[in-house]
């Protein structure tokens, strides 16, 4: 291993650094500074003579005689069971002052892509506990689906709210001794007291000892974030695919993570696609979301839940609008339902889960699911759009038809989709309080659900219709 | 990939290595030729060339690769594997199998450097002459025939590139697709197998004027805008309004003989739920398993960026050779986004002058020379067979006026608009009828109106006037209100909204709704128009329009789309409507 004091330009996160032997891409750097410090970097170009490191702990304190060491070797994790309970910082060193970590191997943290031939199609219903989601867009095991957030949000609730209450229904019914399930945190950016919070949760819930945390907090350098999610992805395929865990990993915020590679990019003076970010976000975002999934012949499952805060709460920015096209589907927390107190304030209209179609119906959920939930979204859709009416017209001079549409509209946010971060409801209870807002439309504007199935679930109130034949 | 032949190779030096692009020094190489870049021999293919320095776009992950490494020249430019055995086949950008990548690699993620033929060498074949000794036979000549799959019979054709003769020998049996079946007296041996680089058209007599529908079984699509055989169509839409259930729906109900189905830089799971799905359907045209007539080119977001770029011509290129044998083919291109994003990212490694938001400024020649090797041909040998291209578009934030959107819709003939609004009134395949368009829609009511029914246009066009009313309409319902509109609109607002929810709407996932044959589009739009004459006439007769939007029988029009005997139903429909406004009066 050689070293080099042949530093000769420092720009930004990178330093440029003259070499005489070939130096491979991807390649890890040691920077030994002249007060001590160890930073470390990566090789992200390398050419005859010259390379281009990025240094994650940021380039604060080198010179041109700081020493550049070149590991031989590409960023690896060192992993193992006993990381679960383990507090890591962005850069997989631990920081709970536990013992030293004992890795079973070593694992690449660029990860190779899985043959889609040999994916297994993801078709497991997760059970949140959330009706917005379980009841209107599905999460199953496997699935990368993303919180797409605004700041001044309640995203983390509801990440944790899903953390804690995730369930497989059916297995717990079958008492199968099952594969475990586990945590993968990776925080990007966030607050010390987002942290704090995430941290106390899971401790209050005991759900640390299940954990792994990779902390990247707001003051620690940015270009460290563009490895912290690829540490805390190599942990989880590690877990699922060699111990059969059902990993979820939760990433927050993919937002400051998009925000390092720029400033990488524009470091390297690269020629920037929409809005400044490098044109190969699209590609770069793709080699971490499609990192989740489920793998035949191995039990474990990969499930992602990244969350993002949408600059200026616009979901065509590049950060939510490239992460939609990745992702299978997309969960929207809605400024207006936060400000009404709605909790989780889901707005499911915009919503989706792409899997959804494949993990529900008889045998995984219930034989209603897909046609209750496809009903509900029209006539919110419809009702929703009245209000807008309402504001010219008044309710006076709508129909009665438009009225039903109107008050469940009103009753699907302050029933179906408020129930508090701390209520966990079972798939059924979501599902008949589904109907009990569907009753109140009349049984012909049900077009969206099997006549069978209105026969056994429509809730005939005996008095309204009396009613109705009074009038 | 094919195993090109590496007689003359010429070996040069990895100068530098940034992203999927390396440069070397010394190699002695054309344009386009195939290279194995470093120790471990990645794929990659020469792009620029410029005094000792060549530029390649390395197909491969390249962490790791240095500078000083070896490149090794193929002296080929990069082609595809073309015989036998590409159907109920799955491969990656370059063509390389990927049931044989998980069994060489023997692993669930991709390896580098493994390199593995685009078909099966060692197979046997059962191979039926159809020309005997003393035949003469040129170019592109069917020489005898291969049963491929229980669907399509394999045509073994003369290379283009042979010049032709009397043939020689000919005898049936068993081959491999190398072992020669049919010698010319010139000297020429006929094999199953031929290469064909990817980025040149394969040669065809003339390019002809398409004249048939490619039937798709979706009512939006087949009733209002409909792409011919031979046809070129583009999905743009946002995020989750359908993209790739529309072009899912495309390969499963097409009535083409081929279906190749181009996965570029979409995601993994998609094309598993392909893989998955796929053998355990049925082909609606002849009731054999789905993948018996389909070739998937899988090339997901993460795998190598290089390999997407090129997944686009390989699927074409093995869309052209079915095209030669006589069938018609389908490509579906899902998403043509991420194509020119590889581009654009190639591109900018190589640090070249951006266009339109940085995409090159030749986006806009490769994007139509990608589309016109779509058509309906006369092929040498005096068949005919077609490639229809349909894809998909993935504008950033839904906005169709960027660069991709834009530059396809120059080219294509047919629009499908896919609208996030739609979609999120869960209204599906969420195609704005406003918006989209076809200019075959004239060519091919000729052929709708001989196989299907006579009024088949003029009844269309009544469609579009009712829906093209009611938006109009609506902007005024959005002011006043509903019920401040005159009687026979609020008539009209209903009838649209059977248009919407009877006939534009489809449920992918229902298995009778799921496909809607001509006939059914047809007579869906038959009762609603006799419920449109009937109310009209009930209307004029002094029946208030409340009573003629609540009648016990029109709600029933949205099920006509699940019903699998629908012939009936729409008849005992049509006068349990007429007789139910008539009584009115």
């Amino acid at each position: 291993m050689k070293e080099y004091e042949t530093i000769n330009e420092i720009s930004g996160p990178l330093v440029y650094a003259e070499v005489d032997e070939p130096i491979g891409y991807d390649e890890i750097v040691e920077i030994e500074t002249d007060d001590g410090r160890t930073l470390r970097g990566q090789v992200l170009e390398s050419s005859d003579g010259l390379v281009a490191i990025q240094v994650f702990e940021g380039t604060s304190g080198i010179d041109r005689n700081a020493s550049v060491r070149f590991l031989g070797e590409t960023l690896k994790m060192p992993v193992t069971e006993d990381l679960l309970g383990r507090v890591m910082d962005g850069t997989g060193q631990p920081i709970d002052g536990g013992p030293e970590i004992v890795p079973e191997s070593r694992e690449d943290i660029i990860g190779a892509a899985i043959n889609p031939y040999s994916r297994e199609y993801p078709e497991e219903f997760i059970q949140t506990g959330v009706s917005a989601i379980d009841g209107m867009n599905t999460l199953v095991r496997g699935q990368k689906l993303p919180i797409f957030s605004a700041s001044g949000l309640p995203h983390n609730d509801l990440a944790l709210q899903i953390a804690r209450q995730a369930s497989v229904p059916e297995e717990e019914e079958e008492g199968e001794e099952g594969s475990e399930f586990a945590v993968i945190f990776g925080a990007m950016g966030i607050t010390q007291e987002e942290a704090n919070e995430f941290m106390d949760d899971f401790e209050r819930t005991g759900a640390l000892e299940r954990s792994v945390v990779f902390a990247n907090l707001a003051d620690d350098p940015a270009v460290e974030r563009t490895v912290t999610p690829r540490l805390a992805l190599t942990t989880a395929e590690y877990l699922a695919f060699e111990k059969d865990y059902h990993v979820l990993v939760i990433l927050t915020d993919m937002t400051n993570y998009c925000e390092a590679l720029r400033e990488i990019g524009a470091a390297r003076e690269e020629v920037p696609g929409r809005r400044g970010y490098p044109g190969y976000m699209y590609t770069d975002l793709a080699t971490l979301y499609e990192r989740a999934g489920r793998i035949q012949g191995r039990e474990g499952s990969v499930t992602q839940i990244p969350i993002l805060t949408m600059p200026g709460d616009d979901d065509t920015h590049p950060i939510p609008d490239l992460t939609g096209y990745i992702t299978e589907g997309q969960i929207y927390v809605d400024r207006d339902l936060n400000s009404q107190g709605i909790q989780p304030p889901i707005n499911v209209l915009p919503s989706l889960s792409r899997l959804m179609d494949d993990g529900i119906g008889e045998g995984l959920t219930r034989e209603d699911h897909e046609d209750v939930a496809n009903q509900m979204y029209a006539a919110y859709a419809e009702g929703e759009n009245l209000r807008d009416l309402v504001n010219i017209v008044g309710r006076e001079a709508l129909s009665d038809r438009d009225n039903k549409y109107l008050d469940f509209a009103d009753n699907f946010e302050t029933q179906f989709v408020d129930q508090g971060f701390d209520t966990n409801r079972e798939l059924e209870t979501t599902l008949d309080l589904g109907w009990d807002l569907l009753s109140k439309l009349p049984k012909e504007e049900l077009n969206r659900i099997d006549e069978e199935f209105i026969e056994t679930y429509y809730v005939d109130d005996e008095a309204e219709e009396v009613e109705a034949t009074a009038d | 990939m094919s195993q090109a032949t590496q007689q003359d190779a010429a070996t040069g030096v990895i100068e530098s290595v940034s992203g999927p692009v390396v440069t070397a020094r010394d190699l002695d190489a054309r344009m386009n030729d195939v290279v194995y870049v470093g120790d471990e021999g990645l794929m990659g293919e020469v792009i620029e060339i410029e005094g000792d320095v060549t530029t390649i776009q390395v197909y491969e992950e390249t962490s790791g690769v240095g500078p000083g490494e070896p490149v090794e020249n193929t002296g080929e430019p990069l082609s595809v594997d073309l015989g036998p055995g590409m159907l109920d086949a799955i491969y990656d950008g370059t063509q390389r199998p990927l049931d044989v990548l998980e069994e060489k690699m023997n692993s669930a993620f991709l390896d580098r450097g493994v390199d593995a033929p685009g078909i099966d060498l060692d197979k046997e074949w059962e191979f039926q002459p159809e020309v005997e000794a003393g035949d003469e036979v040129s170019a592109g000549d069917v020489v005898g025939i291969v049963e491929e799959t229980v669907t399509i019979d394999h045509k073994v054709m003369v290379p283009p590139d042979y010049e032709g003769g009397e043939v020689v020998a000919v005898e049936s049996g068993s081959y491999t697709v190398e072992e020669t079946v049919v010698e010319l007296d010139n000297g020429e041996e006929i094999s199953m197998h031929q290469e064909w680089p990817v980025r040149q058209p394969r040669p065809a007599v003339e390019k002809k004027t398409p004249t048939k529908p490619l039937i798709s079984g979706q009512r939006v699509l087949d009733g209002l805008f409909p792409i011919a055989k031979g046809g070129t169509a583009a999905i743009p839409g946002p995020f989750g309004s359908g993209k790739t259930v529309t072009q899912h729906q495309l390969a499963k109900w097409a009535d083409a003989d081929i279906v190749v189905y181009v996965g570029c830089g979409e995601r993994g799971n998609e094309m598993t739920e392909v893989i998955e799905d796929f053998p355990e359907l049925d082909d609606p045209k002849t009731g054999n398993p789905l993948m018996a007539r389909t070739c998937l080119i899988a090339n997901t977001s993460n795998m190598p960026v290089a390999a997407r770029e090129s997944c686009i011509y390989t699927g074409i290129t093995i869309a052209e050779f079915f095209r030669d044998m006589g069938y018609d083919v389908a490509l579906m291109a899902d998403s043509t986004s991420r194509w020119a994003e590889a581009m654009r990212e190639i591109s900018s490694r190589l640090e070249e002058m951006p266009g339109e938001e940085g995409y090159p400024a030749y986006l806009s020649a490769r994007l139509s020379q990608f589309y016109e090797r779509a058509g309906f041909f006369e092929n040498t040998n005096g068949t005919t067979g077609s490639v229809s291209v349909i894809g998909a578009v993935s504008p950033p934030g839904g906005d169709f006026s960027e660069p991709v959107t834009q530059n396809t819709l120059r080219i294509v003939k047919t629009f499908w608009a896919l609208d996030a609004d739609l979609a999120e009134r869960r209204h599906f395949p969420s195609i704005n009828w406003n918006e989209s368009y076809s200019l075959y829609r004239d060519q091919l009511d000729p052929w709708f109106e001989e196989n299907v029914t006579e009024d088949w246009s003029e009844i269309r066009q009544w469609a579009i006037d009712v829906l093209d009313e009611e938006s109009e309409l609506q902007e005024i319902v959005q002011l006043v209100g509903k019920d401040a509109l005159p009687e026979d609109q609020q008539l009209t607002l209903e009838i649209a909204r059977y248009l919407r929810e009877a006939y534009l709407q489809q449920n992918a996932f229902h298995p009778t709704d799921t496909f809607c044959p001509p006939e059914k589009t047809h007579l869906i739009l038959t009762t609603i128009k006799t419920y449109n004459d009937e109310a009209f006439e009930a209307l004029d007769a002094g029946v208030p329009v409340e009573d003629l939007v609540s009648l016990d029988s029109t709600p029933r029009i949205n099920r006509i789309g699940v019903q699998e005997d629908y012939e009936a139903f729409i008849e005992e429909l049509k006068d349990h409507i007429t007789e139910e406004l008539r009584g009115m009066y």
